[in-house]
């Protein structure tokens, strides 16, 4: 009596399948994608339908150095990743560090602009229509930015006392791509609140 | 050769105290627990469901009846919807697809146990959380209940003015909850079945179930998102004075309903592709064939998919769309009917020439057939615009989703019930009462929802709290409550013959239905490790080509 269903020697080809960590990441890539496109066709739905001021021009500057800090985040990541790859801790520690702080530094310039325009500009997400829709967007794409910071941080107090190594560039791979994604909704909500909707 | 040798440990376990047993399925993370208390969740929503729409239809047994109050009327509407999509349906199915995905395509657990644990603990807190309401959405105000905004909940009756207390943010809250625990077990269902199939299952061996969960998976990610972002903004408008559907702002009422029925609509299709997936399992085993028509079952899924995300705007022809908008959605609404038409012809592919055995599961299945093709007719009727302008939210409408959910989702399950019970339980189930359950409950079908197209053709509006006599609905509303007592018979008799073979059944042995697919391969039920080798597949029929070494399948595959 044989104590398999089929005889393992009779798989010709070799058998691999995906990660399951890479898929299940896309699959929640796929989800907050959907989350993050129903907040931008509202956005953009709502421009110009507030029926009183604050108009976007006279409220919104454009935040250059906030955003050039969060794309090169990604460049960051995406280097320390690779050292990882290579075995190369103290430069995946000093680029893991750096992703970290430029995230930071963002998340640190939106709280400043959110300060400036509630408490001098009083200008709130129940001022109008517009308040509503920016509030909730910005602050929808900061709070996944939060996320991903302690997400880093948990990586970082790991990896400073050596228990990262060469062997988890898988996971680290899998967590950088929800930093990616992060990074490239930025990009959208970046263009149409500050471009498209001013 | 013996399927049964690969997991024959059969050792039982000592009995144990009762609170061992009990902190032991709280703490499980086996896929095959965790699906079974999806399942029992759901069953018992099931039952809280049923109640109200009994309270409902007892209401409208005769014109102008005072069983309950009309505010009571709108609560029960609300909630009996709400439940019913969101605590019995989409449960009772992530718990098939949890307990039957890994043990198909030959897995040990699920890609991630412990999410899968927090996915069912998220949505059995949603549904407490909505049922709390009942006593806890008085809040500070001293109006509120339960929600009775109805299960779409259209803007601006959710707004403070008109929902005054907290009775719709429960309804918010909860299923904002529940939606993260769906999405949890959509990202689960995706990866077990791309990243833990056994050696040799290509995707184009996989059961038709685990191809079919793939793609409601899939459109769980795209679709139910929408539905939690929607709330959040309907929580903002609420908890944080945000306009998002508050027209007196400038705020729009109709973004609320695009944003709901974008994912209103594909939900239908991720109820009934699950359904789908158990006619396509059962269908072959009891007509002793292979699925007819493979690829064309599987393209004609994917196809479902992308074509359901286009058709939302059909629940909003009366709300005065463009004339291109209206024809837009016409038109692939009527497409959808080809992908479900192909599907209907496969089956019946399947069955014919085949031997068929009429057991309980297969005649739960050959009406779904029947039924499903009416809904459909139903439902093109309905895909019409002009005939939308007619008869939108009239009981017409009511008797088609029924058709939909009951006719055809409702009774694939129950036919899964009685197909896997056996392995679920590893008793047989009684065969009498089984029959007994399926020809009642669809006497009791027929007699609510046939009859319910005719006051509906005859002007009665739906969520009418009661009507005049001598309209011509009186009869038609006595027949339709008579058939819900009928239907509740047909539950009661299909719980206790549960509970009675759960206890009392006869053995079922590894492979009651001389089935072909891998979870029949092991003990009844199966062990924790499921497999105790992992199994080796080379066709869509791994048991065939064990039971039938002279004349394999992969020979022809």
């Amino acid at each position: 009596m044989s104590t398999t269903v089929v005889q393992p020697a009779s798989l010709e080809t070799p058998w691999s399948l995906p990660y399951k960590g890479l898929v299940g990441m896309l699959c929640l890539i796929a989800a907050e994608s959907s989350i993050f496109t129903i907040f931008v066709v509202a956005y953009i739905f709502y421009i110009g339908k507030s029926l009183t001021g604050p108009t976007p021009r006279e409220m919104l500057e454009v935040p250059i150095f906030a955003t050039v800090c969060l794309l090169s985040s990604s460049l960051t990541i995406h280097a320390a990743v690779a050292a990882l790859r290579k075995g190369n801790l103290a430069m995946f520690r000093l680029l893991w560090f750096v992703t970290l702080a430029l995230g930071a530094i963002f998340l640190f310039k939106t709280g400043n602009e959110w300060q400036h325009l509630i408490y001098e500009k009083n200008f709130t997400i129940s001022t109008n229509l517009f308040g509503t829709t920016y509030y909730s967007l910005v602050g929808l794409h900061a709070f996944h930015v939060t996320v991903g910071l302690v997400g880093l941080l948990i990586v970082l107090l790991l990896a400073l006392p050596g228990r990262v190594r060469q062997e988890h560039t898988h996971n680290v791979d899998t967590f950088a791509l929800y930093w990616h994604f992060v990074d490239a909704v930025w990009v959208i909500v970046f263009t149409v609140v500050y471009i498209v909707g001013r | 050769m013996s399927t049964e040798s690969i997991a024959l440990t059969g050792v039982r376990e000592p009995s144990r105290a009762f609170s061992d047993v009990l902190t032991s399925w709280i703490t499980t993370v086996d896929h095959k627990r965790l699906g079974i208390l999806y399942i029992l969740f759901a069953l018992l929503f099931l039952v809280i469901g049923g109640i109200e729409a009994t309270i409902m239809r007892i209401q409208l047994i005769v014109p102008l009846n005072h069983f309950v109050s009309p505010q009571t009327f709108n609560r029960m509407f609300t909630m009996h919807g709400t439940t019913m999509i969101f605590f019995v349906a989409m449960p009772i199915l992530f718990g098939f697809a949890n307990y039957l995905v890994p043990l198909m395509v030959g897995a040990r657990d699920m890609a991630f146990p412990r999410l899968n644990a927090l996915s069912f603990w998220l949505t059995a807190f949603g549904g407490l959380f909505l049922y709390f309401s009942f006593v806890g959405a008085n809040g500070l105000y001293g109006a509120g209940g339960p929600p009775d905004v109805g299960w779409f909940a259209y803007a601006p009756l959710t707004s403070k003015a008109f929902s005054v207390g907290h009775s719709t943010d429960f309804w918010t809250l909860s299923l904002i909850v529940s939606g993260f625990g769906s999405i949890g077990t959509a990202i689960n269902i995706v990866a077990t079945i791309l990243c833990m199939r056994c050696p040799g299952m290509t995707l184009g061996k996989m059961p038709l179930l685990a191809w079919l969960n793939l793609v409601m998976a899939g459109m769980v990610l795209v679709v139910v998102s929408p539905l939690t972002a929607a709330q959040l903004m309907l929580s903002i408008d609420r908890f944080l004075g945000g306009h998002f559907f508050d027209t007196q702002a400038g705020g729009s009422a109709v973004l609320w309903m695009h944003f709901f029925w974008f994912f209103g609509h594909p939900e239908v299709y991720i109820l009934v592709i699950p359904a789908f997936a158990f006619m396509s399992e059962i269908v072959p085993v009891f007509s002793r064939r292979p699925i007819f028509g493979y690829p064309i079952m599987v393209a004609a899924t994917v196809g479902i998919a992308f074509v359901s995300m286009t058709v939302w705007a059909h629940h909003m022809f009366t709300v005065g769309m463009s004339a291109y908008g209206n024809t837009f959605f016409v038109v692939t609404t009527m497409i959808v009917s080809i992908p479900t038409g192909i599907k209907i012809f496969n089956w019946l592919g399947t069955m014919w020439g085949g031997k068929l055995i009429f057991k309980t599961p297969m005649l739960f299945c050959i009406a779904f057939l029947f039924q499903f093709l009416v809904a459909g007719l139903t439902g093109i009727m309905l895909g019409a615009a002009p005939f939308t302008w007619q008869l939108s939210a009239s009981y017409f409408v009511v008797a088609h989703f029924h058709y939909v959910i009951v006719g055809a989702i409702l009774f694939a399950i129950f036919g899964a019930f009685y197909y896997w019970f056996p392995k679920m339980s590893g008793r047989m189930y009684n065969e009498t009462l089984g029959k007994l359950h399926f020809w009642l409950f669809v006497l009791g079908f027929h007699f609510t929802f046939d009859f319910m197209h005719i006051p509906g053709l005859l002007g009665m509006p739906r969520r009418i709290y009661t009507y005049e006599p001598g309209r011509g609905w009186d009869t038609w509303n006595f027949i339709v409550t008579i058939g819900t007592i009928i239907q509740a018979i047909a539950i009661l008799i299909f719980v206790g013959n549960l509970l009675y073979s759960l206890l009392k059944g006869k053995l079922a042995g590894s492979d009651p239905w001389d089935a072909w697919t891998l979870e029949w391969s092991v003990a009844s039920p199966p062990p924790e490790y499921n497999f105790a080798k992992i199994p080796v597949v080379r066709s869509r029929r791994p048991l065939w080509d064990i039971k039938h070494p002279e004349d394999p399948d992969w020979k022809y595959e």
